[in-house]
């Protein structure tokens, strides 16, 4: 039967199903595959903090969401054209994120009495036309799989794993992507296994196969490549990105790299990452708290590396004292904090940022400390060098914000070519002749790193308050004045060497909605359709948010008004506010959840009526 | 080659120059209370690092906060003194960011066992080679005069003018229980004795723990008179020595045996029993190192002082540096070049 051949310029697809059903992986696959295929994409994956949660129940959920298309894709958009449902639960709090029409493939099989109750349906959705208004198809995709692979005499555990390969070789067929990628990923996965290599497989090719023989679905698409810019590309996480900037960071520096971190989420990956790269010589040491993580960072930074440590808001936290003392021995330490919800333990695998005024202010008496935000995923990437790089300059410990939905979330990266990053040049001190570890580089304040091993330089430091220049211990009450103010104005002066604020849009006019950190794509989605409609709106967005760039004040000036998103009750605008002295209209969504564009076009609607 | 290596290559590894115990008293006024066991601590490790042959630059002293903790001031080495109870962890990640270097750690009984407890036993249990030199003066001396985890059940100071209610650690065991590989207990009052243990922890591959009975003249005078004090030490301290029997008193007329596993003092002068009764030190082994530990808060039993256990197994930076260097062997050394071009990639025209 030949089908419809539909082309599409941008399509949003949700899978979903019960936290072991493997819907991250089926996700992740499809995102490779598409991206291999050209496409630009955002990916949202979404998942309850339980690693098990009970089978079927509505918060045992697990979602993955990828939007991607022929064109610029900045968010995993705001609602979804198919949804794939592994059972009742999953149709059920996915379904208010489907659009009116759009396509529901639903696992007829997982739709049991047992699974209905769970979810709380008196009748089946698939059969009491309570879906009407959306194109159904329901798929025995449980069945299905069974018959696939029936020979291989496989246990019925196995052929349940497999059946998320049934759904994704449908997905594959609907939009016409190829399967060798997911091939050659199974086969690698399972290479100590055949059998479970050859049972994924055929399943995966069933899925496809469904697609192209049976007759319930009336049309297949094609999204054809982006136009993106010319070059190497790779799918990238933000974690991931983030790891590899600090990588780049080491080996353009050529200091080795000190990771001391504990696990948490959602920064572990940051850890994993690099635990693999050993020919880097990266150390990573998986501390026995987060206390450990920085302050073995930090020893390690006294040592001569690059001391980092990473982590989410509770863990931050608990690094506040070590972070001053960071500040008091002015040595060089990336802080990364992927913020999750919050207060406490609050909702680990969701995402929020709310950790913007603990980053800036979070720590005993004035303990000034640069904060850098990421925006988007592989921006995590320049972010993360970034950090290192200021770090090293201005012998300060950093802070890099990123967040639960940027550290998850892929994105197709544009490779830099290695001679495009700023180069980071360190030298140790080893001049015995005048030494004094607290003198300090007329144009930075930096002060000299003399490491251990270095003969002629033995000195002393420590979190007591230092005497300028010699650095000896000081209660004295003015030298504390003056050292309190020199440490502010040294990360004052950071801003001399940032490159001013680029407004998207228009450099005046009536609103500019100004954002930081994850918020980027929704912000951008919703800025540039308010545009193309005519409205005198532009977006800034802050990477530097202590110190702020130099020409932020004269930005703010040139607008009427100025809206600021931000997935917390306000703190961006508070410190905007106390800074520059202007009203601020605010837009808050604490929900563990990114901002849709929509939520950003509503308000900017409301504001130039 | 890395900008560390790079930058110290022309180091030299052998100290040029014969160091005395001057060369390692820094600058600074020793601000201890006149009378503080510390004072002694400080000496005897000025005294011991001369003989060592590790040039000043490669040693750093690492600590936390209390009196004690002031240590790295007075030592004309590198030095690091940290925040409350971290020293450990600061050390740890000095050490394995760079072996090379002789990494030292002093602290407190509050600092190294209330604070920073969960940072010891890791420490140990990793076994790093760092040294620790733990001040134990069973009182908080910086503070004024709080009770420690070390102090006495009952202990009356200004927080617990009732008697302290909490049971104390006993650190030794601790650290055994931990699994440190070296452990030690010196006397600030006898100098040889600490000069040995310092000695031996040096040249020891690994954690090395030594509790330093130290008297706080101030907040806590006398704590250990029982066992420094010429008229009663002899009959209460007995001084461990590998492959010897377990002979103590002032007269060496008292031994140690062993009553299936309970430790018993007898006389050797009651003509029941001979020195082949005796239990003879063995530095490597476990249990007994676990029993000797305990006859710290046994009524009638000397207290043991000198190397409890002393064992050799694989550090945590060697195995780091061997995945390390295993890794460079197989996959050549990481460049941005290789980095960039790793995993999955597709070119857009
Ligand atoms: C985070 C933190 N908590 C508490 C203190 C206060 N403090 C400083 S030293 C100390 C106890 C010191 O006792 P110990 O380690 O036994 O050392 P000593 O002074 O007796 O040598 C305390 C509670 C601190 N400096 N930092
Ligand atoms: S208070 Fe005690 S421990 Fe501290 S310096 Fe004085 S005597 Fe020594």
């Amino acid at each position: 039967m030949v089908k419809d051949l539909k082309n599409l310029d941008e399509v949003t697809i949700r899978f979903a199903g019960d936290s072991g059903d493997g819907m991250q992986l089926t996700g992740s696959q499809f995102t490779t595959t598409t991206a291999l295929l050209g496409n630009d994409l955002s990916t949202l994956p979404d998942y309850p903090a339980e690693i098990r949660a009970p089978a079927g129940t509505l918060f045992g959920v697990s979602g993955f969401q990828i939007h991607f298309g022929s064109k610029e894709i900045s968010t995993p958009g705001d609602t979804c054209d198919v949804l794939v449902a592994m059972n009742p639960a999953a149709l059920k709090v996915n379904l208010r994120s489907l659009r009116d029409g759009g396509i529901i493939i639903a696992n007829r099989d997982g739709f049991n009495d047992k699974n209905l109750k769970l979810a709380g349906y008196d009748k089946n959705p698939l059969d009491d036309g309570s879906l009407e208004k959306f194109q159904l198809h329901s798929v025995d995709i449980t069945k299905l799989t069974t018959l696939a692979i029936r020979e291989l005499n496989l246990s019925t555990k196995v052929v349940e794993r497999s059946k998320n390969f049934f759904a994704l070789g449908m997905m594959y067929w609907m939009f016409s992507r190829p399967l060798e990628s997911s091939i050659k990923w199974i086969q690698e996965k399972f290479k100590k296994s055949p059998e479970i290599v050859d049972a994924n497989i055929r399943v995966l090719k069933a899925g496809y196969n469904f697609g192209e023989t049976t007759e319930i679905f009336l049309a297949r698409y094609e999204v054809k490549a982006a136009e993106l810019h010319p070059g190497r590309y790779r799918s990238m996480t933000g974690n991931e990105a983030t790891a590899w900037g600090l990588l780049a960071a080491s080996a353009k520096s050529g200091l080795d790299l000190f990771l001391g971190s504990y696990p948490i989420t959602p920064a572990s990956e940051i850890l994993h990452e690099l635990s693999h790269h050993k020919n880097f010589r990266v150390k990573t040491y998986q501390a026995e708290d987060e206390i450990a993580g920085i302050t073995s960072a930090i020893g390690a930074s006294y040592g001569g590396a690059i001391g980092i440590t990473t982590t989410s808001g509770p863990g931050l936290a608990l690094k506040t004292e070590a972070m001053g003392l960071a500040v008091m021995l002015e040595l060089p330490l990336v802080i990364v904090n992927v913020q999750r919800g919050g207060p406490s333990t609050g909702l680990p695998t969701k995402t929020e940022q709310a950790d913007l005024l603990q980053a800036v202010h979070g720590r005993n008496s004035e303990a000034p400390i640069p904060v850098i935000a990421s925006c988007t995923p592989a921006g995590c990437f320049d972010a993360a060098y970034e950090a290192v790089r200021i770090a090293l300059k201005y012998m300060t410990p950093v802070i890099l914000l990123t967040d639960g939905y940027l550290a998850n979330g892929a994105e197709p990266w544009l490779i830099p070519d290695v001679n495009s990053l700023q180069d980071i040049d360190v030298k140790f001190h080893t001049d015995t002749k005048n030494f004094f570890p607290y003198s300090r580089d007329e144009k930075t304040l930096s002060r000299p790193w003399a490491i251990p091993g270095t003969p002629g330089l033995e000195h002393r430091i420590g979190g007591l308050e230092k005497e300028h220049i010699t650095g000896n211990v000081s209660y004295d009450a003015e030298n504390h004045d003056f050292m309190v103010n020199l440490r502010h104005q040294k990360i004052e002066g950071i801003a001399n060497d940032l490159p001013d604020a680029i407004i998207e849009g228009d450099n005046t006019g009536d609103l500019l909605v100004v954002g930081w950190g994850g918020t980027y794509g929704a912000i951008k989605t919703a800025v540039q359709k308010k545009r193309i409609e005519g409205k005198s709106v532009s977006h800034l967005h802050l990477k530097y948010i202590n110190p702020f760039q130099k020409n932020i004040g004269d930005i703010l000036k040139k607008f009427k008004y100025i809206l600021v998103p931000e997935l917390n009750l306000g703190q961006l605008s508070q410190l905007l506010q106390a800074k520059y002295l202007i009203p601020v209209i605010k837009l808050n969504k604490v929900q563990g959840l990114p901002f849709k564009a929509n939520e950003i076009e509503a308000k900017i609607d409301d504001i130039l009526r | 080659m890395n900008l560390i290596d790079e930058t110290l290559k022309d180091t030299p590894k052998i100290p040029v120059q014969k160091y005395t115990p001057k060369d390692f008293q820094s600058d600074q006024d020793v601000r201890w209370c006149p009378g503080c066991g510390d004072y002694s601590i400080l000496a005897q490790v000025q005294r011991v690092l001369p003989e060592l042959n590790i040039p000043k630059h490669d040693i750093v002293f690492v600590s936390g906060i209390g009196c004690s903790s002031r240590f790295p001031y007075y030592m004309d080495t590198y030095g690091f003194h940290g925040i409350h109870g971290r020293a450990a962890a600061i050390a740890s990640g000095l050490k394995v960011a760079r072996p090379e270097l002789s990494v030292w750690v002093a602290t407190g009984d509050g600092d190294g066992l209330s604070i920073g407890g969960n940072h010891f036993i890791h420490l140990c249990r990793r076994n790093i080679d760092i040294k620790i030199i733990l001040f134990n003066n069973q009182i908080y001396g910086l503070t004024k005069g709080q009770y420690s985890p070390t102090s006495e059940f009952g202990k009356v100071t200004k927080s617990s003018p009732y008697g302290s209610p909490d049971h104390p650690f006993n650190p030794l065991l601790v650290a055994l229980g931990a699994e440190a590989s070296f452990v030690a207990r010196g006397l600030d009052r006898d100098p040889k004795l600490l000069q040995t243990i310092i000695r031996r922890a040096a040249e020891h591959k690994g954690t090395a723990f030594m509790e330093m009975y130290q008297n706080c003249n101030v907040f806590n005078d006398g704590a250990f008179d029982l066992f420094t004090d010429k008229e009663t030490k002899d009959d209460n301290v007995i001084v461990l020595e590998n492959g010897k029997p377990m002979i103590f008193g002032k007269e060496k007329d008292k031994g140690l045996k062993l009553e299936g596993f309970t430790p018993v003092a007898i006389s050797l002068k009651d003509g029941k029993h001979t020195v082949d009764d005796l239990i003879v030190h063995n530095e490597k082994n476990t249990m007994l190192s676990f029993i000797l530990a305990r006859m710290t808060n046994l009524p009638n039993l000397p207290r043991p002082v000198g190397v409890l256990y002393a064992v050799e197994r694989p550090t945590y930076e060697h195995e780091v540096t061997k995945q390390i260097e295993s890794s460079i062997n197989k996959q050549g050394i990481g460049t941005l070049e290789k980095l960039l071009a790793h995993g999955e990639t597709w070119i857009i025209k």
